[in-house]
């Protein structure tokens, strides 16, 4: 390899050349400054205009909808960006400003969140807040009153306070009322069986109706002076009917009665109206419950059995994924590396073919060919033995690591090739002159100078296996079942598709539990990861 | 870098115009947005599945024209919408109105996030069991716009008469020189869903059911029927006859009935399509029942929800009861999606194409899924124990494993 630069060579005796004179320096530094100085200027303010014109419309958007403490934020990171970029010093905050930023954003904001989100009670029955609970379980607790019939009426304003205008389908008799004044009879102007205005009352039209929803919605007109006869309502501004409420809210003392039974739910602390006897009326409302979640996750009686050897199968997943695709990557990187093997170019790009394909389409792909009756491997290269890839216990682990290999391996092999290269060929000749063998060479030279600038990206690809959630999803979900453990786990379920079948069963979505195991798993990868960078440090004294 | 006196005053001037061009820019945009909130009185958001935006266009474009409600539809895709609805709802930023399956009620209740819906006189419009299906814990909460379910669908140049009974479809496949009659999609992890008719048969139905619906109290899959049709699953698997197949998922019980290998594949609306484009003449059959008692499929109801944290719930119910619930829209959405409308007329009148008759007459017997939470309980072990009992396993002790765990689940 020549090294080029931009000098011309000038061979020695030559003489130097003539110092530029006044005017050429002067015309250089205009050209100079026509070229990189002004368009740098330039390129600089358009960007930060265009980060500024972001920071502007979101500052905008967030206020409109009262987001202050998140447009504080936005404001207040911007003011930094633009004092930062329009100092003339600082320049080690310019280069790490936009990395620092994102890794705020996109990392610590969601680990931040996701423990936040631990810390709650957030999930099915547990979604909203305690007045969407209230309204939501008094709108449900109404029961039409057995053979009442379908009510027309006309929505009412006298001075501000909405009425109803009804009339009762079986006599034709027209009764006016509002929330605090039962049904009283009157003599109304009738269009057909509807009674449609009433003197002193204006009647509301439709659009009137629609502008007026909430206040509508809310209202509930006593049949009589006894509550236990019901109240009318209206959903649509149209047609009334008649309820009783099975359920009474008591604002004062927070409970919730049931008016058939007389059993009390009270807001006992845990999210939700609890009756003495430990039963509970759904929904309830967010909470945050402190570390119960990260209790639970470790203490979960039915975890006991299954959390053992998930873990083991976990690490062994990862480590045996990520030592599998280095040394075929490795292996494949040295072959192609040599110049005597012939159309090397094309190999290399049908080896990242697996690299383009989307590893969904893959995983389910090669669920496929996996079939024990159909699929290709035992209909095509076992001659059609019923070899039960995916639903045998160990073969299903053998299967998904030979996804995975099939996956990562193009991975793996482009990072090799690449530090392969960078290894300079006169250590390799140097070691060839002192007599080394080629796998001496490979083990004592190149390995150790590979592994300095591939080490960490071994690390980080186990932590991304370790948390691989889709290739198990997709292949096999976890299966094939252990049906002896309590929880619906599998013998190929990793920690990660584990914590998705216990948190997301079926209907019940526990998102606190989820966040809480997430948050557990982060530690454990993060400890790991620390501990193995720490030891690679020791790969960079070779250099 | 090195700036000159020149390039501040530049810099200064670039930024002045930037700032002013952005400023106005915005402010611009704000004064559009304002008025055209103030032009019109209320918006109804409604979330729809994205194959059925256009069958609703019309109907809404209808309904702005004689009430003034700007109705505005939102394409979503299917398998994100209750999750989606879910966690948009409490925040007031969801939608008015969100469209469904019946199954979902046990959680948009638990949530808290639906409002009940009057249907009033109306309610004996619909086929029954799309009312029970929108009925839960005695309360009505979803305009029923269509009914699903499971039939036989018989290709006709193979077997020309329907089968009389599973033995009897057996018999008729293999006297026409069929070595998988029968096709029914199961996976590894089993498929109740499809094998739910048998089990119905057998006089073993998931739950028992009082006025309120499905009683999460009565579990009724371990009684003496479930046994017996655990024993008959166990006999028609891998050491049986081998009509059911953990190995044979979807797409390969569609292609075996596509190619003809199968003549008779249990499955639903869905994939009458592919076997219309494939060129087969086919016929839709009741389920071949194993022991003479009816057996009934689930039925699977869609429909619409109103949330109940919608600011306009006057326009959405008047939408859905006094307008979705119409026989027009009823057959537009029937031409949309091809099954059968909720609402008997436009039910009756969708009718006329054998097809939907055929799907029709077995969904008479459909029981809605359960939508109670408990039903969660159940799909975790239910195809997974009846996968072992296909696979070999001892089909009354799995069965009665599978009753302890279910019980156990449901009891927390």
């Amino acid at each position: 390899m020549s090294i080029q630069t931009d000098e011309p060579v000038r061979l020695a005796g030559e003489p130097a050349p003539p110092p530029p004179t006044p005017k050429q320096r002067r015309a250089a530094r205009i050209a100079d400054e026509a070229s990189g100085g002004l368009l740098a200027v330039v390129l600089k303010l358009v960007l930060l205009g265009v980060v500024d014109a972001i920071a502007v419309y979101g500052v905008l958007v967030l206020a409109t909808h009262e987001q202050w403490l998140v447009t504080g934020v936005v404001v207040a990171v911007t003011a930094l960006v633009n004092w930062i970029y329009f100092s003339r010093k600082r320049l080690p905050a310019k280069y790490l400003t936009p990395g620092v930023i994102f890794l705020v954003v996109f990392q610590v904001f969601v680990l931040v969140y996701t423990f936040y989100i631990g810390l709650t009670n957030y999930g099915t029955g547990h979604n909203g807040s305690k007045e969407q609970a209230v309204s939501s379980l008094m709108a449900s607790s109404l029961e039409r009153v057995e053979d009442s019939p379908t009510y027309p009426v006309t929505v009412v304003d006298r001075a501000g306070e909405l009425g109803l205008l009804v009339t009762n389908p079986e006599t034709g008799d027209a009764y006016v009322g509002t929330s605090e004044q039962p049904l009283e009879q009157v003599d109304a102007d009738f269009d057909g069986d509807r009674a449609v205005a009433v003197e002193g009352w204006t009647s509301l039209q439709f659009a009137d109706v629609l502008n007026r929803t909430e206040e509508i919605t809310a209202l509930a007109v006593p049949y009589s002076e006894n509550p236990n006869d019901g109240a009318i309502q209206t959903p649509d501004g149209q047609s009334g009917y008649r309820y009783v409420s099975t359920l009474e809210y008591d604002e004062a003392a927070g409970t919730m009665t049931d008016t058939s039974t007389g059993v009390v739910y009270s807001d006992t602390g845990v999210g939700a109206f609890t009756a003495e006897d430990g039963s509970q009326l759904l929904p309830g409302w967010q909470i945050v419950v402190g570390f119960d979640n990260f209790v639970r996750a470790v203490t979960d009686e039915r975890l006991a059995g299954p959390l053992v050897y998930v873990t083991l199968w976990t690490f062994a997943f990862a480590i045996l994924s990520v030592a599998t695709t280095f040394f075929l990557g490795l292996f494949l990187a040295i072959v192609f590396n040599d110049l005597r093997m012939r159309g090397r170019k094309i190999y290399r790009v049908l080896m990242i073919l697996p690299y383009a394909i989307p590893s969904f389409l893959s995983a389910l792909v090669w669920a496929g060919m996996f079939n024990r009756s159909f699929g290709f491997f035992n209909q095509v290269l076992f001659g059609g033995a019923e070899i039960p890839w995916l639903t045998d216990p160990v073969l299903a682990k053998v299967a998904i690591l030979i996804v995975n290999l099939w996956l990562g391996f193009p991975y793996m092999f482009l990072v090799c090739t690449g530090a392969l290269q960078s290894i300079p060929d006169e250590l390799q000749e140097a070691a060839r002159v002192d007599g080394a063998r080629p796998w001496a060479i490979f083990r004592h030279i190149k390995l150790p100078l590979l592994l300095v600038s591939v080490a960490p990206l071994l690390i980080s690809s186990f932590a991304f296996n370790f948390n691989n959630f889709n290739i198990i999803y997709m292949l096999t979900n976890g299966g094939p079942r252990d049906s002896d453990a309590p929880i619906p786990v599998g013998h190929t379920d990793i920690l990660i598709s584990m914590v998705y079948k216990v948190a997301f069963t079926g209907q019940t979505r526990d998102y606190g539990l989820a966040s809480a195991y997430s948050i557990i798993i982060f530690v454990v990868v993060a400890i790991i990861a620390i501990l193995a960078f720490r030891r690679t440090k020791s790969l960079e004294e070779l250099n | 870098m090195k700036v000159t006196k020149s390039q501040g005053l530049l810099t200064a001037g670039a930024t002045l115009a930037l700032a002013t061009l952005t400023l106005t820019g915005c402010a611009a945009g704000d004064a559009s947005g304002g008025t055209e909130e103030s032009a019109s009185t209320s918006t109804l958001t409604v979330w729809v599945d994205s194959e059925r935006v256009d069958a609703l266009e019309g109907a809404a474009a209808s309904y702005e024209e004689k009430t003034g409600v700007d109705v505005k539809l939102v394409g979503k895709d299917v398998s994100t919408i209750k999750d989606d609805f879910i966690q948009q709802a409490p925040t007031g930023k969801g939608p008015d109105v969100v469209m469904g399956a019946h199954d979902w009620l046990g959680e948009l209740s638990t949530n808290g996030v639906v409002a009940p819906l009057e249907l009033g006189d109306t309610a004996g419009d619909y086929l029954d069991v799309a009312i029970n299906a929108a009925t839960y814990d005695g309360t009505v909460y979803m305009l029923p716009y269509a009914v699903e379910n499971i039939a036989v669908i018989r290709n006709t140049a193979l077997v020309p008469e329907a089968a009389t009974s599973f033995d009897d479809m057996i018999a008729k496949g293999t006297a026409a020189g069929l070595e998988q009659p029968f096709v029914v999609e199961q996976g590894a992890e089993g498929n109740p869903y499809h094998l739910y008719p048998f089990q119905t048969a057998f006089g073993a139905p998931v739950f028992g059911s009082d006025e309120n619906g499905y009683n999460a109290d009565d579990l009724q899959i371990g009684n003496a029927g479930g046994e017996a049709f655990a024993t008959w699953l166990g006999t028609q698997g891998k050491n049986g006859t081998g009509a059911f197949n953990t190995d044979i998922d979807g797409d390969i019980a569609k292609d075996s009935f596509l190619t003809g290998k199968s003549a008779f594949w249990l499955t639903g609306p869905w994939n009458v399509g592919a076997a219309v484009d494939a060129g087969l003449d086919i016929a839709i059959d009741p389920v071949p029942s194993p022991t003479g008692e009816v057996a009934s499929p689930f039925a699977g109801v869609k429909g619409f929800f109103v949330s109940a944290e919608s600011e306009n719930k006057v326009a959405a119910n008047d939408f859905l009861v006094n307008y979705l619930g119409t026989e027009d829209v009823q057959l537009a959405l029937f031409e949309a999606g091809n099954i059968l409308p909720a609402l008997s007329a436009a039910a009756e009148t969708a009718s006329s194409d054998p097809i939907i008759a055929g799907f029709a007459t077995v969904g008479a017997d459909a029981v809605p899924m359960p939508a109670i939470p408990a039903m969660g309980a159940v799909w975790q072990y239910w195809g997974i124990a009846e996968a072992e009992i296909i696979n070999g396993a001892d089909p009354v002790a799995t069965w009665q494993k599978l009753t302890s765990d279910v019980a156990a689940a449901i009891a927390g």
